[in-house]
């Protein structure tokens, strides 16, 4: 076989570029279970299902933290008093009617709970997720840049927290008990 | 031996190698102290494979046993404590030294053509290394361990639509948690380190393709000999090895008197709350990152939220960072030593290294009101130090350099 002056014959530029591209989809097509396998496994997933926090013993301005998915929630159950400071210092906080914040449609209120004495939200700061400690009697405070919320996890004007902190799903099962992690109980 | 080396060598070119890199790499006659940073950047990536490699047989990458088996390799193994300290202290060396390895390229312009692409390559080892440093943090798992990762991971939560998905891609989880802790360990201990020694060799590949610069800036290569040597330098082999053996002398007695004397580093190097273990439910009263991230970290804290959202500080991190990538072509001086610049690139240069040094120690302390402010100012003549490089380095009062070195 000799050869020939010119090596890039059209029939093999064309096979060139045709390995090319299949070779292109072959390595999407198989990058994908490996993307997938970076996603939380089915035993992660399970690990992750809602909670159910018992409210008994838990007293007034008491609060209680449980865990789902490793976070950080609070149950407080919120006292005359926190009730009435969440009203009177309204003022100074960035978004008090919860508007471009997440919780549940149901927790879009005032006090951003099902019921008024009972306050759930996911503890970790809006910023960059550290977990706020309660602050006397004015709310929360994060100690890592600084945030302030009140007791209905709404953010003070002047904290780095963009927003309010989330309200995870969650319903009271039949015995009283807060269940996280789900809007209803699943038919 | 001569045949054994003939043997070789007609199977594998090492005598052209030794050649072209060590006895016939001809290096400017007159670098200085701060040419000693590349070697010792090279020694410390040694130092840390060699001992990363030993920590890792004791360690587990487990949320349940890692804190338990790094106090294993402190109390139990013999001298796993010297190896451990060694692997800690080198983390916070290797970033001393990478660092002033770049000051010294900002001093006598060595980012300037024909080398932006060592600057490039040498900017990817960077970044490389500090994903390097920040998964190795987390394999501790101590409590800054866990609540940096925390941070940092929800950074990218950040991002506008994906955010949420992404930082659980990466987590592998809904919060850091034992996956996540099993994953760092991966890229820490494999996939990282390759990436670093792939960009390592292209690095000095790179360099030895267009020679090393030296403290007058001057181009050796335009003034060589009949035998097409430059006049003005000298074989790597034996002049700069010898120099650079007796660098990492200095450098070794002051790396071994941290590593014996106080590899706690006052809190610096190993962080207080990290001596208690991983706790998901309570965070540190106080977190800052080691003290090679604070000037970024101070950065992302000056910005404040902005549209309900926070990304503005991310993206300010983040440009802070990236922005050294384009040094080469922000830079316009007709020259490129320190010492043939005008006072503006002087001045420019003073400044940055003080507003870095100032937001790095910014970045170490808890917030309030006057640090956030004195961080904001700091933060606008950090980014106005290189938007505003091409005017001043242009209008710059340069004086001629010679033609040959001095």
């Amino acid at each position: 076989m000799n050869r020939e002056a010119e090596p890039m014959t059209l029939r093999r530029r064309l096979l060139l570029g045709m390995g090319l591209a299949l070779g292109a989809l072959w390595s999407a097509a198989v990058s994908a279970p490996f993307l997938a396998g970076l996603r939380p496994s089915r035993k992660t997933q399970a690990e992750g299902a809602p909670v159910a926090v018992d409210l008994a013993g838990l007293r007034e301005g008491e609060l209680k933290v449980a865990v789902w998915r490793l976070k950080p929630v609070w149950v407080l159950r919120r006292n005359e008093k926190m009730l009435q400071t969440m009203q009177s210092e309204s003022a100074g906080l960035s978004d008090p009617d919860s508007e471009s914040s997440v919780q549940p449609e149901y927790c879009r209120n005032e006090t951003r709970s099902r019921k008024p004495e009972v306050f759930v939200a996911v503890g970790l700061c809006t910023h960059l997720g550290c977990s706020p400690r309660k602050d006397g009697e004015s709310g929360f405070f994060c100690a890592c840049h600084g945030s302030r919320f009140d007791f209905a996890g709404r953010v003070f004007k002047g904290s780095p927290a963009p927003s309010n902190l989330v309200v995870p799903p969650y319903y009271y099962a039949a015995d009283g008990s807060v269940v996280v992690g789900e809007d209803e109980k699943p038919a | 031996m001569t045949a054994v080396g003939d043997w070789l060598d007609r199977r594998l070119p090492w005598r052209q190698a030794v050649r072209k890199h060590l006895t016939e790499y001809y290096a400017p006659k007159n670098f200085n102290g701060w040419y000693a940073f590349g070697a010792l950047a090279l020694l410390v990536l040694v130092i840390q494979i060699v001992s990363g490699v030993f920590l890792t047989m004791s360690y587990k990458p487990d949320a349940k046993t890692a804190f338990a088996s790094v106090e294993y390799i402190m109390r139990d193994v013999h001298w796993g404590w010297l190896v451990r300290y060694v692997h800690s202290t080198g983390a916070s060396f290797f970033f001393l030294v990478v660092y002033l390895h770049m000051f010294r390229a900002l001093l006598y312009g060595s980012h300037k053509e024909p080398r932006e692409l060592v600057w490039l390559i040498g900017m990817l080892i960077y970044l490389c290394l500090m994903a390097e440093a920040f998964m190795g943090y987390l394999l501790p798992w101590g409590q800054t361990s866990y609540w940096g990762a925390q941070v940092i991971v929800n950074l990218f939560a950040t991002v506008p639509y994906i955010g949420d998905w992404l930082a659980e891609t990466i987590r592998g989880d809904y919060a850091i948690s034992g996956v996540t802790l099993n994953r760092f360990f991966a890229l820490h201990v494999a996939a990282i380190p390759l990436v670093i020694l792939a960009l390592v060799f292209l690095h000095i590949i790179a360099l030895h393709q267009v020679g090393s610069n030296n403290p007058d800036g001057v181009e050796i290569k335009n003034n060589k000999d009949a035998d097409g040597r430059p006049v003005d330098g000298i074989p790597f082999h034996p002049y700069y090895s010898v120099k650079d053996t007796y660098c990492a002398v200095l450098f070794l007695i002051v790396f071994c008197a941290v590593v014996f004397f106080a590899p706690e580093m006052g809190g610096y190097f190993l962080e207080a709350p990290n001596f208690e273990p991983a706790n998901p439910l309570k965070t540190p009263e106080h977190i800052a990152p080691v003290w090679y991230f604070t000037p970024f970290y101070a950065i992302l804290r000056a910005v404040p939220p902005f549209l309900n959202s926070q990304i503005w500080g991310v993206l300010a991190m983040g440009l802070a960072v990236v922005i050294l990538f384009a040094l080469p072509w922000l830079d316009r001086s007709p020259v490129r030593s320190i010492r043939y610049r005008g006072w503006y690139y002087k001045s420019a240069l003073i400044i940055f290294a003080a507003v870095f040094i100032a937001l790095g120690a910014l970045g170490t302390l808890p917030p309030s009101d006057g640090r956030q402010a004195a961080a904001q100012i700091l933060t606008v003549m950090y980014f106005a130090v290189f938007f505003l490089m091409p005017f001043y380095t242009a209008a710059d009062k340069t004086k001629p350099p010679p033609e040959r070195l001095q």
